[in-house]
This record gives structure tokens, sequence and C-alpha cells, in this order.
């Protein structure tokens, strides 16, 4: 119907499904973290605006999770269904992660539901706080074991394949490959920044819009200093993840940092265009820069995509993804910054309209990060599906459905995605945080005005 | 004992866990909007939200893990099953999606939405019959391996007598376990007037259960007369099946020892299920996977198994503690927490 092949169409919908799911299951790492610190900040200071924040926070978290559960579900499905040949091969290799994350995902599940409906069930609030850290651990495992599974894809290893056979599998080898440390370290890190980051707009946007009152004066400054400290150490995290490219997925990182050549003292290209003889134009040039990045050594040889066979390179536009994903972290981190030193420096007001313009911006550009990050990572290993083994469209089904299914899917996202807003909108709007203060802490509310 | 059979043991409890759990589920989305258009809707549904929103995600995740595990142990079903059933996965995972988003929507969101309300119930019924396709196919004559693949035969599918008696089959259990569930959960709660209501149900729905039964044993000579011969060796395991379906029924009618009847319900599916499971083998799938030649390496095995038996370590406990908050707290299951 779309006149293309199952090949094409298998990776279309994998795409729509991943990069639809990732932004729920970023949200579904990261969120229980930021809920878990302000409920006990709430209790260890008793102040009630922190517990405001955390029980706000977790009720629109419900619907994110719902969202994030059935996407997941459909994904974990759609491997076997769209990649039934690379799903028999790998299940004999990656089958224990994959079964593990499963474990992590129901021991998040039964805990999430006993966090949730157990607000007021204990005289010792630290109970319920509790609660939220096999919240955070099941979470948190589950995106360790998933991305472990992908780390496989990339650096395979642990098996040997003659033909479609395999043998010698060691499970544990395959699990903890070459790709496993840095990749699991930069996928945390970056869904937690990306949490604090969306909260701190959610709340930067609220200031702008009304002034806002102490409630989410407390809650911009809790969300911007975690914004910072994860977004400092996402940075560090993909340092480290650059440094693992250069020594084992080198034809990846010269895709995306268009180093052609093999040499030594690389400079770094930012930003830039090419044209049709492949040639960079526009570009700004950091000399010696990528050998530093990539060895911590400016005279460095690293090695470029002339070393690897035409038919095994990757697309040179994962070079935009990879500079917009990178732009975004510095972005993030210089707003954090200034928020802090706005803060600190008392005669100068953090509040101010240009720096909440630009807090705002930091969630859905995170957000956008993660998706740009995800797409150099998973396009810059083309034409492999699993490295080095069997190439994308040897794993592809060959049903002659998927084009329909396409179709399907791309409309059953957006019932869900227009849901999941109206959803949360209806929520928040007509119970304004001011609302439930008043509700639930009384002597808090009347207190806060006098304080103003 | 080789680990395929202790992977199909495992998968096949998972899958007795699921069937239990989100029959529950399912069918109480049913009657949730059975009582909606009856407008009974004042006395059931508090009583149902209270039991389905802390443990929705958990019954979702039962299935994850067959899934996931079937294709750990016997990573061929994931070739054959992936190349034949897009269609009809696809379709359980849309049905999936709409009904877990828009419970969550419903409950935690907007209430009283009736659009919500019919989706809940309507897929109630869908998601049972799209994922007993998975399990008709398995008897084989409805897929073809040839040099492009392996397809799903539509017609036959849509045409065999097989794939509807199970279809039938699964919509009726899921709403005879359901009102089974609730009208235990009901009195346990105190609440007469769900009690009668739900116990009629319950009567209703146990008649076209077991004659569902029958006609799925018959319908499964015609499909594939080896199974049958294995299951007819078997005779004494649905025998008892049998038995506790009278037990649960009798118990119900009289308005006695609910928790009991509960219990007999769960032994009647639990015998049935793995006098189904047990004849089924030495086939997965009839006739390109067998036990033997469809698992995993030895090794994954291995360390699959000692996976799942530390997972279980964490699980037991957790879920204990769930049901402990959520079932069996007398304040909670009355509304008073």
């Amino acid at each position: 119907m779309l006149g293309l092949d199952s090949v094409i169409l298998s990776r279309m919908l994998t795409s729509l499904t991943l990069g639809f799911h990732i932004i729920f299951a970023t949200i579904g790492v990261g969120v229980p973290v930021m809920v878990s610190i302000a409920e006990f900040i709430g209790i260890k200071k008793k102040d009630p605006h922190y517990t405001l924040l955390a029980r706000r926070w977790t009720r629109g978290f419900t619907i994110t999770v719902a969202v994030g559960v059935v996407t997941g579900t459909a994904i974990g499905l759609q491997l076997s269904l769209l990649w039934p040949s690379f799903m028999q091969i790998a299940g004999n290799v990656i089958s224990l992660p994959l079964f593990m994350e499963t474990f992590a995902f129901f021991f998040e599940a039964i805990f999430l539901g006993a966090y949730l409906y157990t607000w007021d069930r204990f005289k010792n609030p630290l109970f319920h706080w509790l609660l939220s850290i096999p919240v955070i651990i099941g979470s948190t495992m589950s995106a360790f074991f998933i991305t472990t599974v992908n780390a496989f894809m990339n650096t395979p290893q642990g098996f040997q394949l003659e033909g479609r056979t395999i043998t010698a599998i060691k499970p544990l080898e395959a699990m903890f490959n070459p790709a496993t440390p840095t990749k699991v370290f930069h996928v945390i890190s970056s869904s937690y920044l990306t949490s604090a980051a969306v909260l701190a707009t959610i709340t930067a946007i609220i200031i702008l819009a009304k002034k806002g009152s102490v409630y989410h004066k407390k809650a911009l400054k809790l969300t911007v200093i975690s914004t910072f400290i994860f977004a400092v150490v996402t940075a560090f995290a993909g340092d480290l993840s650059a440094k693992f490219l250069a020594d084992h997925q080198p034809e990846k990182l010269a895709a995306g940092e268009w180093h052609f050549e093999t040499e030594k003292g690389a400079d770094l290209i930012v930003f830039g265009t090419l044209n049709e003889n492949n040639e960079v134009e526009h570009a700004l040039r950091i000399p010696n820069a990528l050998s530093f990045l990539a060895h911590e050594d400016f005279n460095a040889e690293v090695t470029g995509l002339d070393e690897t066979p035409k038919d095994e390179q990757p697309p040179l536009w994962i070079h935009y993804m990879f500079d917009l994903m990178v732009s975004i972290g510095f972005y993030l981190i210089g707003m954090a910054l200034l928020y802090l030193v706005f803060w600190k420096v008392k005669r100068w007001n953090e509040h101010n309209r240009l720096l909440l313009i630009g807090l705002a911006l930091t969630g859905p550009l995170a957000m956008l990060a993660i998706e740009f990050g995800w797409i150099f990572a998973e396009v810059g290993r083309q034409p492999w599906i699993l490295r080095g083994y069997m190439k994308v469209a040897e794993g592809a089904t060959t049903s002659s459905h998927v084009d329909l299914m396409f179709l399907l899917f791309i409309a059953v996202y957006a019932v869900l995605a227009i849901g999941c807003i109206s959803v949360l909108r209806k929520m928040f709007k007509n119970n304004p945080a001011e609302l439930e203060l008043e509700h639930r802490y009384p002597q808090v509310a009347a207190a806060g005005e006098e304080d103003e | 004992m080789g680990f395929e059979y202790i992977g199909i043991t495992v998968l096949w409890i998972f899958l007795y866990g699921y069937l239990i759990v989100a029959s529950i589920d399912f069918g109480a989305g049913f009657f949730a909007f059975y009582a909606k258009v009856t407008k009974n809707d004042h006395i059931i549904n508090q009583l149902i939200s209270r039991y389905l929103s802390p443990v929705w995600e958990v019954t979702n995740v039962f299935f994850v893990f067959f899934f996931v595990g079937l294709v750990g142990f016997f990573p061929d079903m994931a070739y054959y099953f992936g190349q034949s059933l897009l269609i009809p996965g696809s379709i359980a995972i849309v049905l999936l999606a709409i009904r877990g988003s828009f419970y969550a929507f419903e409950n935690y969101g907007s209430k009283e939405n009736p659009l919500y309300i019919f989706l809940y119930g309507a897929t109630g019924l869908l998601i049972p019959a799209s994922l007993s396709t998975a399990l008709t196919i398995s008897e084989g004559g409805y897929i073809e391996e040839t040099g492009n693949g392996v397809q799903l035969l539509y017609g036959e599918l849509l045409t065999s007598p097989y794939s509807w008696s199970v279809v039938f089959l699964a919509i009726v259990s899921v709403l005879y376990i359901s009102s089974m569930f609730l009208t235990y959960y009901a009195h346990r709660a105190g609440d007469e007037p769900a009690l009668n209501l739900v116990r009629k149900y319950a009567l209703f729905w146990s008649s076209p259960t077991i004659i569902a039964s029958l006609t799925t044993f018959i319908a499964l000579s015609q499909q594939n007369p080896a199974h049958y011969q294995r299951a007819i060796e078997l005779w004494w395991v649905f025998g008892i099946s049998v038995a506790f379906f009278m037990i649960a029924v009798l118990l119900v009618y009289r308005g006695k020892y609910y928790g009991w009847s509960f219990i007999a319900v769960m032994f009647q599916f639990f015998f049935a299920f793995f006098g189904y499971g047990v004849s089924h083998l030495p086939y997965l799938l009839h006739p390109q996977v067998t036990l033997s030649s469809g698992v995993t390496n030895d090794t994954m095995g291995a360390a699959l198994v000692i996976v799942f038996i530390a997972g279980l370590l964490l699980l037991i406990p957790s879920l204990v503690l769930l049901m402990r908050m959520f079932l069996f707290d007398a304040d909670y299951v009355k509304g008073k927490k």
C-alpha cells in the first residue's frame, strides 16, 4: 500500500513505537526519583509543601506510567512480530536480561500500586516514603537490563554463530558487553535529568503565568538544582560514551563527527553542512579536539570512516543528531547554572522573566535530546541489527501486512497522546496547588500568605 | 529433568496466573459496563475499582512475563509465532493499549466518561478472544511454511469450528471467573446489594462455561486427533476439574463459603489448564516446534532458571504484601482506608 518493502516498514514501525515509548519510559525512570526526593525533604523538614509536591507529581505520573506500560508491552511484542529471525537468534543469547527486565518491571508494578494507594495509611510517614524505594529500584533496574540488551546489539559477544546455529553461549558475557557500562550510565543519568527538567518546565510555566506561590518557588529550586546535578553527571557519562565509541564502534563516531580519514590530531567538527561531494561546509572546527575527546590526547590517532567498507557505513546525517543532543546538554547545564548564580547573588532576582522562559524550555529540549541521542545511537549502527553478525534486512519479518499495522499504530499513538495530554490538563487545571494546599493543610496555606 | 520441562512448567504456571488475574480484570470491565447500561453501576463500580486500581499493572506484567519467558526458553517460538501472528498480535496490542491507558485515564483522571467505560468493557471481551488465537494456531493446520517464510492461513482460521469454540470458551470463562471473584470480594466487603448482583452473574455464567469446555473438546478431536487422544488418556485430570466446578457452583448457589468457592474455581481451571497443557506436549506448535527442538541452549536455560528462582524470592513476598494491603485487609476492602 505504501509501496515500501517490509524491511523499511518494519524499521519505520519499530522507530515509531520506540520513539513514542521512550518519552514515557524516560519519565517513568526519572520521576519516581524526583518524587522520592521531594517526599523525603517534606518529611525531614516537616514542610507540607514538598509532600504536596510529591503527591501531585505522583498523580500526574500515574497517567504517564499507564501509557509507558502499554507502549512497553507493544514494543515487547513487536520485537518478535517484526523481527522474528533476529529474536530467534537473540532469544538464545539475551533472554537473560530480557527476563530480568520483566522481573524488575514486576517489582516496580507491585510497589507502585502500593505507593499510590497508601498515602494516608501509615502513622509514620517514613513507611510510605520507604515504598518509593522499590519503585525507584524497579524502574532503574529495568532501564539497566533493557539497555544491556541494546548494548549487546551494538557490541555482541558471548556466543558463536554458525549459519543460524548458536553455540558456546556465555549469558553474563553477552550481558556485560563492552557497550554496557557507558550506555547504561548515560541512559539512566539522562532519564533523571530529563525528568527533573520536565518538572522544572512545568513549574517555570506556572510561575510565568501567574507569579506562583511559595510552593512553586520551592518546586523550582528543587527541580533546577536536580537538573544541574543530573546534567553534569550526564555530560560526564556522554564523554565516557564517546570514548567507548572511539575504541569499540569507530564507524559510529566517525560518521557522527564527519571524520572521514584516519589521522592523528583530529579536529572536532561542530555543526556545519555537507555538500554533494561530502565536503564539510559552514562548520566550526576545533583543532585536535576530537583526538582529545576520544583518547584524552590531542595528538592521538582517531579511526576514520574510510576504514569501514562502504556497505557497512552508517548514514552521515547522524552528525546533526549528535550535535543537537550535545548542544541541548550544554544548554541545560548553562540554564541551571544561571539560575543558581541568580539565586546565590542576593541582589539578582532568580524569578525574572527571561530566566524563567529559559528554564521553561529545558524540559521539552531535554526530551528532544533523548530522541536525538537514541536516533544517533540506533541509526549509527546501521546497517547492522547485530553489529558484525546480522544485518537489519535479514532480521525483518516477511509479512506483507506491516504497512497496515504501521497506519494502525500511528492512529493508536495519536489517541494515546491526545488522551494523556487532555487527562493531565484536566487533572491539574481543576485543582491548582493553592486549592489543594488549603484543602489538605489549611494552617500552612494561611501562614504561607503572610510570608509573602 | 531437562531445562525444557522446567521452562515450560514455569511458563505454564505464569500463563495460568495470567488467566486468573486477567480474567478477573477483563470480566470486571465488562460488568462495569453492563452495570452502567442496566443502571446498576452505583452498586458495584466502587467495589471493582477498589480491587483493580492497585493491581492492574501487575496483571499486565503476568502477560509480559509469559511472552518474554517464552522467547527466552524457546526462541524458535519467536520465529514461528512472530512470522505468523503479526495481525492478531498487533490487534491484541492495540486492545491492551486502549484498555490499560483508558483504565488509568478513567480512574486517576476524568471520572465517569461513558466512552472510557464502553472501551473498557468492550476490550475486556475482545482481548481474551484475540489472545486465544495464539493457543488456537498452536494446534496446527493454521500456518504454512514456504520459501518466503511463514504465513498464517486466515481462511482456515476464520472458518474453523475449533478456533471459534476457543474464542467462545475464552469469553465465557472470563465472565465466569470474574463474577465468581467479585462475589467473594463483595462478600468480604460486606456489601449485600453488590453480592446479590454479582452472585447472579456468577450462577448465570457457570453453565455456558462448562458447555463451551465440552464443545471445545469435541472440536479439538476434529482439529488435532492426536492431541485429543492424549487428552482422553488424561481423562481423570479433567474429571477433577469438573468436580471442582460443581463444588464452586454449589457453594455459591447455597450462598456459603465464598472464599472456598473461589479457591475451587482456581482449582477447576488449574486442572483443566494443566490437563490441556500436558496433553499438548511434546508439541509447542504442531508440527514445527517440539519441546526439545525449540529449547534454548543449556547454559542459557540454567541461567534463566536461576534468575527465575531469585526473581520468585523477590516477587512472592512483594505479592503477599500487595494482597495483604488490598485483598485481605478487611478495612481496605470495606472502603474504610
